[in-house]
C-alpha cells in the first residue's frame, strides 16, 4: 500500500478540496434553488414562465455540457474569476474551483427547486388560505407558512440531490480541477499495481460524506416529525 | 368616519358594514354567484343556508377576495375591496375568516398560530402578541394547550384555536364557512357556545351553517341561496316557520327530517 504511505496527505487534501466543492456549492444551490422556486410558483407569470424554462433546459442537460459550456462561455460573456485566490493550509482555490462552484450551482439548484417544488405542493392549499386570510402576503405567506412546511417534506428528496452533489464534484476533474477523482488518477498511474486498493480507498472517502449527510438529513427528519 | 367608530365602536352600531352590489361570479359556464346584493350592518349576524353546490362558500370567500368577482361591486365599510398586492392583505387582516377544515398551521405551536398575525402582520411586539394570544386562548377554553401542535388536538378545540386564531386580528367582521361541519357530534356544541359569545359581543358574523339551532340563538337574519341566487331573506323565525318561497320549503323539509 505504497499510495497510503507516501500519498495520504495528497489523498486528504483532494478529499478536502471535494468537500469544499460541495459544501460551497450545496450552500448556493439551496439559495439558488429557493429562489427559482419562488418564481416558479409565485404569482408573477414572466418569472413562472422564466423559472420553468430554466429548470427544464439546464436539467435536461449533462452536468459535463453544463461545464463546459460555462467554461467556455463565460469569458466571452466577460464573467472571469481571476481574483479568487484562496489558499488553506496546501490547497489552493483559484479560478477553477470558482468555475467548477458555478457550473454545479447552476445544475444542482434545478434539482433543489423540484425538490423544493414537490414539497410545496404537498402542502395543503388551506394553509395558503389560512395564511392570506390573515393578512400574510406573498412572501408572508411563503416565508411563514408555506416554506417551513416544504422544507420538512423536502428533506428526503433534498438529501438525494445533495448526495448527488457530492458525486458530481468528480465531473470537475475532467477541468483540470484538483479534486479527488484528480487525486485518483494520478495515484493510479504511479502505483499501477495497486489501482484496486485505490479504487476502493477513493471510493470510501465518498461513502463517509454520504454518511454524513445522510445522517443528518435522518436526524432532520426525526427532528421535524415529532413537531 | 372610521376614526369616530374606533373611538365609540357602539355610535357606529347598525350602520352598512359589509355591501354586495351586483355580484356576478362564473366558473367558466356555471354562473355560480347571480346577482347578489347583501348588506350587513355592524354586528348583525347573517346566517347563509342553503343546498349544496347553492355557493355559499364562494359568497363567504368573495367578501375577503379568496376568490375574485367577475362584476359588481363589494365594499366592506365604505371602501372597496382592493385588487391586490398589500392593500388586498391589509383588507384580509380586518375580515376574520374560520374554514370548514380548520386549516391551522401545522408546524406551528397552538400559541405561535395565534400570534402569527399580530406579529407578522400587524407588526405587534412578541410580548404584546403572547399575552393576548394567552388571553384568546383562555376565552375559547384551550389556554393550557398552548405549547400543543394542532395535530394534537381533536377537531373541536382546533376549530376554536381557529376562532382566536382570526379575533387575534381584532377583525372588523367574521366570517365562518360551515365551521361545524367537520366535526363530530359532541363537539359542535362546544364550537357554537364560543360562536354564540361572540354574537352576544356585538360581532359582525357572516356564517355559512345548517346548525338551526344557532341560527335560532344567535342569528339577525338568514340568508337563503340556491342555484347562485339569494333566494329569500328573513329573521330566523320567520324563515323556519314561515317559509315564502317553495325552494326553501322544499329544502327546510329536508333537513328537518334529518
Ligand atoms: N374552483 C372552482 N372551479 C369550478 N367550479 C367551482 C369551484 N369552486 C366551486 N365550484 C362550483 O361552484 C358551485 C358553488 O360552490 P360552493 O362551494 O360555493 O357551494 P356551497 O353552497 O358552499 O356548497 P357546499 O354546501 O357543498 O359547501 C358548485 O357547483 C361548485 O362545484
Ligand atoms: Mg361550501
Amino acid at each position: 500500500m505504497d499510495f497510503l504511505t507516501n500519498g495520504h496527505n495528497a489523498y486528504l487534501e483532494s478529499f478536502f478540496y471535494t468537500l469544499m466543492l460541495f459544501l460551497v456549492s450545496g450552500v448556493l444551490s439551496l439559495v439558488l434553488g429557493t429562489i427559482l422556486v419562488a418564481c416558479r410558483v409565485g404569482p408573477v407569470a414572466v418569472l413562472r414562465v422564466a423559472g420553468g424554462w430554466y429548470v427544464t433546459i439546464v436539467r435536461s442537460t449533462p452536468l459535463v455540457v453544463v461545464f463546459a459550456l460555462f467554461q467556455f462561455a463565460a469569458p466571452m460573456l466577460g464573467i472571469r474569476f481571476g481574483w479568487v485566490q484562496i489558499h488553506i493550509g496546501t490547497v489552493d482555490f483559484t479560478s477553477f474551483f470558482a468555475v467548477a462552484v458555478v457550473a454545479l450551482t447552476l445544475y444542482t439548484s434545478t434539482f433543489v427547486c423540484e425538490a423544493l417544488r414537490s414539497g410545496i405542493n404537498s402542502v395543503p392549499l388551506g394553509q395558503a388560505e389560512a395564511a392570506r386570510a390573515i393578512g400574510l402576503t406573498f412572501g408572508g405567506t411563503m416565508s411563514q407558512v408555506i416554506l417551513p412546511q416544504a422544507f420538512r417534506a423536502s428533506v428526503p428528496p433534498l438529501a438525494s440531490v445533495l448526495i448527488a452533489l457530492i458525486k458530481n464534484t468528480s465531473v470537475a476533474y475532467i477541468f483540470g480541477v484538483g479534486e479527488a477523482v484528480a487525486q485518483m488518477r494520478i495515484m493510479t498511474n504511479n502505483y499501477a499495481s495497486e489501482r484496486v486498493p485505490i479504487f476502493l480507498t477513493f471510493a470510501a472517502g465518498y461513502i463517509v460524506i454520504v454518511f454524513v449527510v445522510s445522517f443528518f438529513a435522518n436526524h432532520l427528519e426525526k427532528h421535524w416529525r415529532t413537531a | 368616519m372610521t376614526a369616530i367608530s374606533s373611538q365609540a365602536p357602539t355610535a357606529a352600531q347598525g350602520e352598512p358594514l359589509v355591501v354586495l352590489d351586483h355580484v356576478e361570479k362564473w366558473y367558466g359556464d356555471l354562473h355560480v354567484l347571480q346577482d347578489i346584493n347583501l348588506s350587513i350592518k355592524r354586528g348583525e349576524v347573517v346566517v347563509v343556508i342553503g343546498p349544496s353546490g347553492s355557493g355559499k362558500s364562494t359568497l363567504c370567500r368573495t367578501i375577503n377576495r379568496l376568490e375574485t368577482i367577475g362584476s359588481g361591486t363589494i365594499t366592506l365599510d365604505g371602501q372597496a375591496l382592493p385588487q391586490e398586492g398589500k392593500a388586498l392583505a391589509g383588507l384580509r387582516a380586518e375580515v376574520g375568516m374560520v374554514f370548514q377544515s380548520f386549516n391551522l398551521f401545522a408546524h406551528k405551536t397552538i400559541l405561535e398560530n395565534v400570534m402569527l398575525g399580530p406579529v407578522k402582520v400587524r407588526k405587534s411586539s412578541k410580548a404584546d402578541a403572547e399575552k393576548r394570544a394567552t388571553e384568546l386562548l383562555d376565552r375559547v377554553g384551550l389556554a393550557k394547550h398552548a405549547p400543543k401542535y394542532p395535530s394534537q388536538l381533536s377537531g373541536g378545540q382546533q376549530q376554536r384555536v381557529a376562532i382566536a386564531r382570526a379575533l387575534a386580528m381584532e377583525p372588523k367582521v367574521m366570517l365562518f364557512d360551515e365551521p361545524t361541519s367537520a366535526l363530530d357530534p359532541e363537539m359542535i356544541k362546544e364550537v357554537l357556545d364560543v360562536m354564540v359569545d361572540l354574537a352576544k359581543q356585538g360581532m359582525t358574523m357572516v356564517v355559512v351553517t345548517h346548525e338551526m339551532g344557532f341560527a335560532r340563538t344567535a342569528a339577525d337574519r338568514v340568508v337563503f341561496m340556491a342555484d347562485g341566487q339569494i333566494v329569500e331573506e328573513g329573521t330566523p323565525e320567520e324563515f323556519f316557520t314561515h317559509a315564502k318561497s317553495e325552494r326553501a320549503r322544499d329544502f327546510l323539509g329536508h333537513i328537518l327530517k334529518h
